[in-house]
C-alpha cells in the first residue's frame, strides 16, 4: 500500500493485516522503535484536530520517527499559497510520510498525485477518515473476535460525516451490516448502492444493533436548515438513556469524538457500561502505528 | 485570395437545404455560387480546386456558447487564440459570452471584442450582451445599444437571473429587437455550495451535490414566463432529463424556445469526476447516465436545437487545486466534432442530424447568417475526414488553455480544412494566413 487515502477499495485482507499489526503493537509485541528511526513524518493539519494529530504523533514517535508538525494557522496558506505549493515545500525537507488533514474532500488525492512520499489521509472534508474507521473496527473486533453477521447502526449527520463513509466501507468489508440513520436531510442519495441499509427511525433499528455509533452533530447545521433545532434532533436521533435501555444487553456504544454531550449522546450513555469510547481513543495510536509502518514498507 | 474555389466530389451535407450526396460546390467571391450533382468545370486561371472525394463538405459550424476571456483574462484565452481553436475545430462562427472583465454590458466592450475579432481575421465572432449591468441581476443593460453595436443575443451566462420579475421584463423588452434571451438555468438556493451532481458519486466522494432541480426548476419558471410574454428564450447547456421533458412539452405547445447541449454533457456522466479530477468540474455539472441518455434522445428528436461547447478556458492554477476550490469549465472547440460524430457511430444520431446540430440548428436559433450552403450563402465551409482517427492531446490545442476531461481520448473525424467567407483559414493542423 503506497498511500492510505481511504478505506474504499481496500480488500478485507488488507484491512485485517493492518488490524493484526495494530493488535501486535497493543500487545507490546516486537520492538518497533527502529522502524522509522531518523526518518521524518510530517503532520500537515490544514484543519485543527488535536486528537488525531496527537495520535499520529505518538504513533510516529513509537516507530522512532521525528515528527514535523505543521498547521495552517499563521502559515503561508493564509497568505494565499496553494495546497500544492505548501506540500511541495514541505516535501523538500525530506519526510517519508505526509499525514494530511484537510477541509476539502479529495485534498490528499490531489497531493498524492504530485508527491513522491507516502500520503496518509487523516480526514478529508466530508469524504473519508480511514484511520478512525480502522480504530473503530479494531475496537469492535477486540470485543467480538470477528465482525461477520454483526449489525452496526451509525446515527446522525451522515451527509457531512467522513467517519460514516469510512466506517461503511470498513465494516462492510469485514462482514458487518451497516445501518445509516438520520433525518432525510442528512442522508445523501445513493447510500444503499454503497452497501448500507438506510433508516430514518433510530427507534426502529436500535433493537437490531450490536453496536451504535453516534456522530458528532454540528449545531451550525441547524442554521442551514438540515434540522430545526438541537433539541428536536436530540429527541429523534439522540442516544439517550431510555433508548439505550432498549438495546440488546451486550450492545456497544461508540463515538468518534469530540462529543456534544446531551445532544447526540446522553452523558450517562457515554460514560456507561456499554461505552467503548475511551478504548477507541486508546486504540488510535496502535492502529496509526500500523498504518505508518505499512505505507513506509 | 482565390476568387473561385471548386470543392470537387465531396459528400455534401446541408441539412437546411435537404442536401446529402456527392456534389461539387462552387464558391465565388466569398459566397456559395452553386451546389451541383453533376461535375462542374469552371474555367479561368484563378480557379482553386479542393479534391474532396471521400470527405465531407459541410457548412461551417456555429458555436452559440464560447468564452473568449478577452478582455480581462487574456492569460486563459484571447479572441485570437479562441478563434484559432474555433477554426481548428471546424467552427466558422462563435458567439462570445459577456462575462468578460469588464462585462460586455456596453457598446464599448462589444466594439472592443469586434475589433479584436477583425484583427484575428479567422472566424465570425458574434457578441452576446449582458441582460443586466455587470451581470449583477439588478438593472437591465441597454439592449438597444448593444443590438445596434452588433449583439445577437443577451445573456447573464455564468449566472442565472434569480429575480423572476426582472427576467419577465427582460423577455418582454427584448422583443423590441426580436432578441433571444439566453439563460443559464440555476436556482442558486438549490445549487448552494454544490460542486458536482448530487447523487451516488457525490455521496461516495463526500462532495457537495447540486440537485437536478436547481436547473429544472428554473427552466420551468422561465417557460412559464415565456408562455406569458411570448418572447424568445434560449436555454444554455441543458444537462438533465427533467429540463429535456419540459422543453419537449414547451416546443409541442409552440413556444419560441430553443436549447443547446454541450458535448461533455452528452458524453460523460458524473463518474468522470473519478478521483477528484477537476477537469470534470463544470456548471451545470456532469449528471447521471440516465441524463446523458435523455440528452441524446433530445438531440435526436429536435428538442435540443444546437450543440454548443460552452468553451470555458481556465489556467492550470484554477484547476490544479482541491476539487471544491477549482473553477468550473472545460475547453470544447477542438473536441466537439469528434464527440458529436461519436454519437453517429453509436447510432444515436444520423450524420445529417449531427451536422444540423452544428450548423442549421444554431444558425436558426439566433438568426445568424451561414449554417447552410445554398447559393448566396457565405462560403463558410468545413472539409472533414470522417474516418480519420486521432487522439486528443491537450498540449496541442490552439486554445491557450488545457482544461479538458478528454485528454487522451480516441476520436474519429478530423477537420481537414476550414474556410471562412471563401478564405482558407485552417488546413491539416495549421492555421493559415494567421497574422
Ligand atoms: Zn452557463
Amino acid at each position: 500500500m503506497r498511500h492510505l487515502l481511504g478505506i474504499e477499495g481496500l480488500r478485507r485482507a488488507d484491512i485485517e493485516a493492518l488490524l493484526d499489526r495494530a493488535e501486535a503493537h497493543l500487545q507490546g509485541g516486537p520492538d518497533a522503535s527502529h522502524v522509522l528511526r531518523g526518518r521524518v513524518v510530517a503532520n500537515l493539519f490544514f484543519e485543527d484536530s488535536t486528537r488525531t494529530r496527537t495520535s499520529f504523533e505518538m504513533a510516529a514517535h513509537a516507530l522512532g520517527a521525528r515528527v514535523l508538525n505543521w498547521t495552517a494557522a499563521g502559515s503561508s496558506v493564509s497568505k494565499g499559497e496553494t495546497l500544492l505549493d505548501t506540500v511541495r515545500n514541505i516535501e523538500a525537507t525530506g519526510p517519508v510520510v505526509l499525514v494530511i488533514r484537510h477541509r476539502s474532500s479529495g485534498a490528499p488525492h490531489l497531493v498524492a498525485k504530485h508527491v513522491r512520499c507516502a500520503v496518509v489521509n487523516a480526514g478529508d472534508g466530508t469524504h473519508e477518515h480511514p484511520s478512525q474507521a480502522l480504530l473503530d473496527a479494531f475496537t469492535l473486533r477486540r470485543r467480538w473476535g470477528r465482525l461477520d453477521g454483526r449489525t452496526v447502526v451509525i446515527v446522525g449527520d451522515i451527509l457531512h460525516s467522513r467517519v460514516a463513509r469510512s466506517n461503511l466501507h470498513c465494516l462492510t468489508a469485514l462482514g458487518a451490516k451497516v445501518v445509516l440513520c438520520g433525518p432525510p436531510t442528512l442522508l445523501p442519495p445513493g447510500l444503499e448502492s454503497l452497501g448500507a441499509e438506510v433508516s430514518t427511525s433510530l427507534d426502529a433499528v436500535l433493537p437490531r444493533a450490536d453496536a451504535v455509533m453516534c456522530l458528532r452533530v454540528q449545531t451550525e447545521r441547524q442554521t442551514e436548515n438540515f434540522f430545526p433545532s438541537a433539541r428536536e434532533f436530540s429527541r429523534l436521533f439522540g442516544l439517550n438513556a431510555a433508548r439505550a435501555e432498549r438495546l440488546k444487553p451486550e450492545a456497544l456504544v461508540l463515538h468518534p469524538g469530540p462529543m456534544n454531550r446531551g445532544v447526540e449522546i446522553a452523558p450517562a450513555v457515554a460514560d456507561g457500561p456499554r461505552s467503548v469510547i475511551l478504548e477507541q481513543v486508546a486504540h488510535g495510536v496502535a492502529v496509526r502505528r500500523a498504518i505508518l509502518e505499512e505505507v513506509c514498507r | 485570395m482565390n476568387s473561385t474555389i471548386l470543392f470537387r466530389r465531396g459528400r455534401v451535407i446541408d441539412p437546411r437545404n435537404g442536401v446529402d450526396g456527392v456534389r461539387d460546390v462552387l464558391v465565388r467571391d466569398g459566397r456559395v455560387a452553386e451546389v451541383s450533382e453533376a461535375p462542374l468545370s469552371p474555367s479561368g486561371p484563378d480557379v482553386q480546386v479542393v479534391e474532396a472525394a471521400g470527405k465531407l463538405v459541410l457548412p461551417g459550424f456555429i458555436d452559440l456558447h464560447v468564452h473568449l476571456r478577452e478582455p480581462g483574462e487574456e492569460g486563459k484565452e484571447t479572441v485570437l487564440t479562441g478563434c484559432m481553436a474555433a477554426v481548428a475545430g471546424g467552427f466558422t462562427g462563435v458567439v462570445a459570452m459577456p462575462n468578460t472583465k469588464p462585462v460586455n454590458d456596453s457598446v464599448l466592450v462589444t466594439e472592443y471584442v469586434k475589433a479584436k475579432a477583425r484583427e484575428a481575421r479567422l472566424c465570425h465572432v458574434y457578441l452576446a450582451g449582458a441582460i443586466t449591468k455587470g451581470l449583477q441581476g439588478e438593472e437591465m443593460s441597454e439592449m438597444g445599444a448593444l443590438v445596434a453595436a452588433g449583439c445577437v443575443c443577451i445573456t447573464d451566462d455564468g449566472r442565472p437571473v434569480m429575480n423572476a420579475g426582472l427576467m419577465r421584463r427582460a423577455l418582454q423588452y427584448a422583443q423590441l429587437f426580436d432578441l433571444p434571451v439566453m439563460v443559464h438555468e440555476e436556482d442558486l438556493t438549490l445549487s448552494g455550495k454544490g460542486v458536482m451532481n448530487e447523487g451516488r458519486t457525490s455521496t461516495r466522494l463526500g462532495l457537495t451535490g447540486i440537485p437536478p432541480s436547481a436547473e429544472v426548476a428554473m427552466v420551468a419558471r422561465d417557460l412559464v414566463l415565456l408562455e406569458e410574454t411570448k418572447g424568445r428564450l434560449h436555454v444554455a447547456h441543458v444537462s438533465c432529463e427533467g429540463s429535456v421533458r419540459l422543453l419537449r412539452e414547451a416546443k409541442r405547445q409552440g413556444l419560441r424556445v430553443t436549447a443547446e447541449a454541450a458535448p461533455h454533457h452528452f458524453t460523460l456522466d458524473d463518474e468522470a469526476v473519478g478521483a477528484y479530477d477537476t477537469h470534470a468540474r463544470m456548471n451545470p455539472p456532469l449528471r447521471t447516465r440516465r441524463d446523458v441518455e435523455a440528452l441524446r434522445e433530445a438531440l435526436a428528436d429536435g428538442t435540443i436545437d444546437a450543440i454548443a461547447t460552452d468553451h470555458a478556458p481556465h489556467g492550470v492554477l484554477e484547476k490544479q487545486v482541491e476539487f471544491d476550490k477549482a473553477w468550473n469549465g472545460v475547453v470544447g472547440l477542438e473536441t466537439a466534432l469528434g464527440l458529436t460524430l461519436a454519437l453517429v457511430r453509436e447510432g444515436v444520431l444520423s450524420l445529417q442530424r449531427a451536422v444540423a446540430l452544428l450548423t442549421d440548428g444554431p444558425a436558426k436559433a439566433f438568426g445568424l447568417p451561414g449554417g447552410h450552403l445554398a447559393a448566396g450563402a457565405p462560403a463558410d465551409i468545413v472539409v472533414v475526414e470522417p474516418n480519420a482517427e486521432w487522439t486528443v492531446d491537450s498540449a496541442r490545442f490552439f486554445s491557450r488553455s488545457r482544461n479538458t476531461p478528454f485528454h487522451g481520448r480516441r476520436l474519429t473525424g478530423r477537420v481537414a480544412q476550414t474556410w471562412v467567407s471563401g478564405r482558407l483559414v485552417f488546413e491539416d493542423g495549421h492555421i493559415k494566413e494567421h497574422r
